[in-house]
């Protein structure tokens, strides 16, 4: 296992280095002198200009800025923000809670109601119930989310009135944040109405955030559990006599859960692209509207170390589902 | 249509006599009529292609005049509405169905675009990187491998920021952001045609590599590919209208579905029609797609036609 997981990790140190180079040639390739970009229109004085190139080594060769740059990152210093001249480390670690927060509320709701839909269309192939499944998850899957957010907030923030538009908590209950994730956190408070308040927030953009996995997710588990019911062990076992809710349950979902694994591994990314969508409609304070906002307001040092972070994080993240591929399948383990 | 003449291509490419190719298109045709959704997928594509070139004969008015006598009028069927402005019109007097139907025209060239930018790059990469193998391989594969790293529509995002707003670097962006996925698709098909024996013999009979790697190997790659495409199709479609609902990809006043629903945020709870209306076209569009995918996929893969 210990070797799976060096070899693992050794893999990932290339492509850690081109996801730096990217992240480096991002404010390079920018039309345009960096120091005047960053200086704005104000624009500067000639000397400020020299003071300004030295500073940040844009006057030493390019691959001598670029081994300066790793090695600031190494030891952690990601730069600092233009706006707000906060390291963007900072700035990434308190708004990532809120951006995990929602994802892990999304992929929980996906998995929870997308392997038992799944599972259930499987076991009544070709009925109503399985084409009505999964005729919902095609729609699911091609839902452009960020009108489905729309949508929802019409319907139960405009017409019912059920929920907030924004944000992720009243603005009446206010407590420090301990963990940063507002559920959590409230709780912890004892405010009344406080993490009611969290969850009515935390809601719609979590199902809006959940549709694309979940869609995905049920069409894997079906197809998955196809497969494997046609498997000889699963006649074996119910042969054996078996309840089918054994059957279907026990034998046949524990093997058909590696490709879904798989594709839940792979929503990661998804989730964290989908979050700059949802996160901007719902004025959601995480990662994803920030990476925008920075975007829209040249923080160029911002966009630069935010990319490298979610890039990494998303790296990280397919790391663990492949170690968890190993502890299920020992046949992955010894190639 | 393009998946059509996607299989013509690979068909005539076979060195087949013509009885067989037909057999061939009549069985595929067989296993995707056998789809209903794939079916009707199809035929709701087709109609977006008749309105998309159409457009200036179907729609009653100009996508970009502004009528300042009415803004923001509802639908035909809600009180307030009228007959002249079917689906309404938006905050500052165009007309919604106008502006709906010239925007089919955007969404498909952008799929068209972008998937053939992104299939032809990524199908001569991973062809390459399949064939060759070795060192060019190794650096080709790590090359995608750091582009997969990002999240796509971020990835897409950061890349528009760098080449400057609009629909054509959308595009290019979207285009590149897609195409790791159709050189891990084809390199793997490739190294497990490289070593069958109708490679050999065409290679013992003379071939050279280019005529190998592009009348040999690559007709008999095309399965996978061809469902990849539409899946790219859909997502380049998708793609592009969230950068255009972010701001970043077509500009306004073009009628982009996407841009469209950004001008319309600020509407969304006094004038529904403006928010739901393009939004809806998005979706029917993606979903036509997704849906003669799976049929694609039904009818070209193997190893389900077995079952």
């Amino acid at each position: 296992m210990i070797w799976f997981l060096l070899r693992r990790i050794g893999l990932l140190i290339p492509t850690f280095l081109g996801i730096t180079i990217v992240a480096f040639g991002f404010v390079r390739v920018l039309p345009g002198d960096p120091v005047l970009l960053m200086a704005g229109e104000r624009g500067l004085s000639e000397e400020r200009y020299a003071q300004l190139m030295t500073e940040f080594g844009y006057d030493r060769p390019i691959w001598r800025q670029y081994l300066s740059y790793l090695g600031d990152l190494l030891s952690g210093d990601f730069g600092n923000s233009i706006v707000t001249k906060r390291p963007v480390l900072t700035e990434f670690f308190t708004l990532f809670p809120a951006t995990v927060e929602l994802a892990v509320c999304a992929m929980v709701i996906a998995v929870a109601v997308g392997i038992p839909a799944g599972v259930f269309a499987a076991s009544r192939r070709g009925t109503i119930a399985d084409q009505a499944i999964m005729g919902t998850a095609l729609v699911g899957y091609s839902m452009p989310i960020f009108w489905w957010g729309l949508l929802l907030i019409i319907v139960f923030s405009g017409t019912l009135g059920w929920t907030p538009v924004s944000g992720r908590i009243s603005l009446l209950y206010y407590f420090p944040q301990g963990t940063g994730f507002m559920l959590i956190d409230s709780l912890v408070s004892g405010q009344d109405g406080a993490f009611r308040s969290a969850v009515q927030h935390l809601i719609l953009p979590s199902i809006v955030l959940a549709t694309i996995p979940l869609a995905v997710i049920a069409r894997q588990t079906r197809s998955a559990m196809l497969e494997v019911l046609g498997e000889d062990y699963v006649r074996t076992a119910r042969a054996k006599g078996l309840s089918p809710r054994r059957v279907i349950g026990v034998h046949a979902l524990r093997n058909a859960m590696i490709p879904v694994i798989t594709v839940i591994g792979l929503s990661v990314g998804t989730l964290l692209g989908g979050a700059i969508l949802t996160e901007t409609i719902f004025s959601w304070p995480g990662i994803g509207k920030w990476m925008v906002d920075s975007i829209f307001r040249r923080d160029y040092p911002a966009v630069q170390g935010g990319l490298l972070l979610v890039a990494a994080v998303v790296m990280v993240v397919n790391l663990l589902v492949d170690m968890t591929y190993g502890l299920i399948n020992p046949r992955i383990r010894r190639r | 249509m393009s998946d059509v003449s996607h299989i013509d291509v690979a068909a005539e490419a076979q060195p087949a006599p013509r009885p067989t190719e037909r057999r061939a298109l009549a069985e595929f045709w067989y296993y995707f009529s056998e789809n209903r959704g794939a079916v009707i997928g199809l035929i709701v594509f087709c109609l977006l292609i008749v309105v998309a070139v159409a457009a200036p004969l179907l729609a009653p008015y100009d996508p970009v005049i502004q009528d300042r006598d009415a803004l923001l009028t509802p639908p035909f069927w809600q009180e307030g509405g009228s007959a002249s402005y079917l689906l309404g019109t938006d905050a500052v007097g165009r007309d919604m169905l106008s502006r709906l139907i010239y925007g089919a025209r955007f969404s498909l060239f952008i799929g068209l675009f972008v998937v053939t930018i992104a299939v032809a790059g990524g199908v001569s990469i991973g062809l390459v990187a399949g064939y060759v193998g070795g060192i060019v391989d190794t650096i080709i594969m790590r090359l995608m491998d750091v582009i997969l790293a990002f999240p796509s529509l971020l990835l897409a995002l950061v890349l528009v920021a760098i080449l400057g707003p609009g629909l054509l670097n959308a595009m290019i962006a979207i285009a590149i952001v897609l195409q790791p996925h159709f050189v891990r698709l084809t390199r793997a098909s490739v190294m497990n045609e490289l070593g069958r024996d109708y490679v050999t013999s065409a290679r013992v009979a003379g071939a050279s590599p280019f005529y190998l790697m592009t009348r040999t190997i690559l007709p008999n790659c095309l399965g996978p590919v061809i469902v990849q495409a539409t899946l790219s199709f859909s997502n380049a479609i998708l793609d592009a209208a969230a950068l255009g609902f972010l701001g970043m990809g077509a500009q306004p006043p073009t009628p982009e579905w996407g841009t469209m629903l950004a001008e319309a945020r600020e509407f969304i709870l006094s004038a529904w029609w403006v928010v739901t209306f393009p939004g809806l076209a998005i979706l029917i569009t993606v979903l036509a797609i997704n849906l003669m995918g799976d049929g694609l996929r039904d009818a070209l893969d193997p190893k389900l036609k077995r079952s």
